[in-house]
């Protein structure tokens, strides 16, 4: 026994030859990752380097990456004469109103999809999916003439209402998976101990479940922080703009000549996003599998 | 252990069951405030939206609506330009997946290894999911321009031939390009799939391949392979499901030029409704985008499901 494991790690242990081999592997794996960092980091890179360069410097056409000087004029001119600000408070307000209001709604019917007998639980995780198929140039018709009939059209309360609906199938799908990695023991032992259903919801599941609705309702923020398409059907007044609502149309309409402003714009816009899914990024890929797999 | 002994434990189970099931009973009731403005303004929608397809509704208020049975499908079949339409969404559709998938899954074998530069790659795999579709616009019509963009300086640096190409505005090259861009938004989530899966396959399962004296690509096609197929199938289907109806990246970047080249069947119906204001007509757009959808998912579950069975 112990000879054979002896040979297993001597052979575990690559031999000279083996590498040499593995080195010369190493030349295309690292073409590749040169390739993928450039390709998935520089859009990204140049558009911080805009933001800082100048009219001047940009009217000059020459392709530096390293901006002449950090030109912050860019930012207080995107900020200060585009109405950024309010759009921005506007997004703000509808992303968090969502992020609440849907986690809300989605912490007690995810956990009763997931501790509920097996048929309920397969229709309503039927209709997530189903709901998944629909183009939303189909949905987005009646919902509009339902906006419109709520006369809660071109307003904050309207786009929050869309969007509290368009993100409770997947906050749903996220967060059934994390109940079902709460071992049902637990509750059965409370339930032993004399709690009450909403006791042990409130006691025993939530506690547990806080890490995955943190990601979930951060994943919810995103979504209707990065929204664009029902906000542009349902906003028209510029005061209720929502940022990405703000920047389409700058781009669209001066953006071609003020290139500064639009990409200072653009990066403030990311901040947030970016500093989610810095801090989340290996919470967001398990709690999305966590749907996925465990449903 | 005695026989009665082992009894008394399972009766003490049975009872213990018994009594825990009971607490969730009125389980049922917290799904309540989540699925009333899910029915109301889920299920209602689509069902007004179906019913929508087979009116004559326009926008504006007070308009009387009138029911048309099939007349709108009817027009709609002899509409060359939304058949058109549904083509370039379904290449659209069918492009940007698998080339998503192929860079996804490219990504996903190298993070899985032991480089350099794994968490610098980590980080910027989420960047393009992280945002919004809007920037992403921006950042790559700042790529692209013809005037001052870094693509033209490369591209004049290296002596490529059509370094002055309009890339987002040009006949031949815009729809290519949009799906690259396509890809490199859906590549994401399908890099953090597999790399799950991957990261899944037991490391003795590898190590004994290697004792047995299987090679890289032996071990790619019986280890790799099999433990990511599951997911794969799975994120090509809901791929395809989100590129097709999707259009919210295609509308910032080109909306939908130059030349109808880009015009995909959810941009067509989009404005069909809010720019020409047909409801119905647009609704009825919908729904066939919708059976399309569900037709080419039962293909292609049919198809995979086939697959598995031959294994």
């Amino acid at each position: 026994m112990s000879t054979a494991s002896k040979k297993v790690t001597t052979n575990l242990s690559a031999t000279p030859i083996e590498k040499k081999k593995r080195k010369y592997y190493l030349i295309p794996t690292y073409m590749a990752v040169v390739f993928y960092i450039l390709f998935l980091g520089f859009p990204f890179i140049w558009m911080l380097s805009t933001s800082f360069k100048s009219p001047y410097e940009l009217l000059q056409l020459k392709h530096s990456i390293i901006p002449d000087g950090l030109y912050w004029q860019n930012y207080t001119d995107i900020i200060e004469k585009r109405g950024l600000i309010n759009s921005a408070k506007n997004s703000l307000v509808i992303a968090l109103l969502t992020a609440g209001l849907t986690t809300l709604f989605t912490v007690p019917a995810a956990y009763a999809i997931a501790r509920l007998r097996k048929i309920f639980s397969g229709i309503a995780t039927g209709w997530i999916l189903i709901s998944q198929v629909f183009p939303v140039s189909l949905v987005i018709i009646p919902l509009f003439m339902a906006v419109r009939r709520l006369g809660l059209l071109d307003s904050i309360w309207g786009l929050v209402l869309v969007y509290l609906v368009a993100s409770l199938p997947f906050s749903l799908w996220m967060l059934k998976g994390y109940v079902t990695s709460i071992p049902v023991d637990l509750e059965e032992a409370g339930a032993m101990d004399g709690a009450s259903s909403f006791q042990i919801l409130r006691r025993i599941v939530f506690p547990l479940l806080v890490p995955g609705i943190v990601a979930t309702a951060l994943f919810t923020f995103l979504n209707s922080w990065n929204e664009f398409f029902f906000a542009l059907v349902l906003i028209q007044n510029p005061d209720n703009e929502t940022l990405p609502l703000t920047l389409a149309r700058f781009m669209g309409s001066e953006g071609q000549v003020l290139l500064g402003p639009l990409a200072a714009g653009a990066f403030l816009a990311t901040i947030p996003s970016l500093v989610i899914f810095g801090v989340m990024q290996r919470k967001l890929a398990s709690g999305l599998l966590a749907g996925a797999v465990k449903g | 252990m005695s026989n009665t002994a082992v009894k008394e434990v399972k009766l003490k189970k049975a009872k213990k069951s018994s009594k825990a099931k009971m607490y969730n009973r009125g389980a049922w009731m917290y799904a309540l405030p989540a699925f009333i403005p899910l029915v109301l303004l889920s299920v209602v929608p689509l069902s007004q939206a179906v019913w929508t397809a087979f009116t004559d509704s326009v926008a504006g208020f007070n308009v009387k609506v009138s029911f048309i049975g099939f007349e709108n499908f009817r027009r709609l079949a002899g509409d060359t330009l939304f058949w058109q339409s549904f083509r370039i969404g379904i290449i659209w559709a069918f492009s940007v997946t698998f080339l998503a998938l192929f860079l996804g899954f490219g990504l996903a074998l190298l993070l899985n290894q032991k480089l350099r530069f794994l968490g610098l790659m980590r980080v910027l795999s989420l960047v393009p999911w992280a945002m919004p579709p809007v920037i992403v616009a921006i950042m790559w019509n700042l790529l692209l321009r013809p005037q001052s963009g870094p693509i033209e300086g490369l591209f004049t640096f290296l002596h490529i031939p059509g370094a002055k190409t309009d890339w987002l505005g040009d006949f031949n090259t815009a729809f290519p390009t949009v799906i690259l861009i396509g890809a490199w938004v859906g590549m994401p989530v399908i890099t953090v799939s597999i790399l799950a899966a991957l990261q899944g396959i037991p490391t003795e399962m590898v190590e004994a391949a290697v004792i047995d004296g299987a090679n890289a690509w032996q071990r790619f096609r019986y280890i790799t392979v099999p433990a990511v197929r599951a997911i794969t199938s799975a994120l090509v289907a809901l791929n395809i499901i989100w590129n097709f109806s999707s259009f919210g990246l295609v509308f910032v970047l080109t909306a939908g030029g130059p030349g109808g080249k880009t015009f995909v069947p959810a941009l067509f119906a989009y404005n069909e409704a809010f720019k020409y204001g047909n409801f119905g007509y647009a609704a009825s757009m919908g729904v066939v985008m919708a059976l399309a959808i569900v037709g080419m998912l039962a293909i292609y579950l049919k198809a995979s499901k086939r697959e598995d069975t031959q294994r």
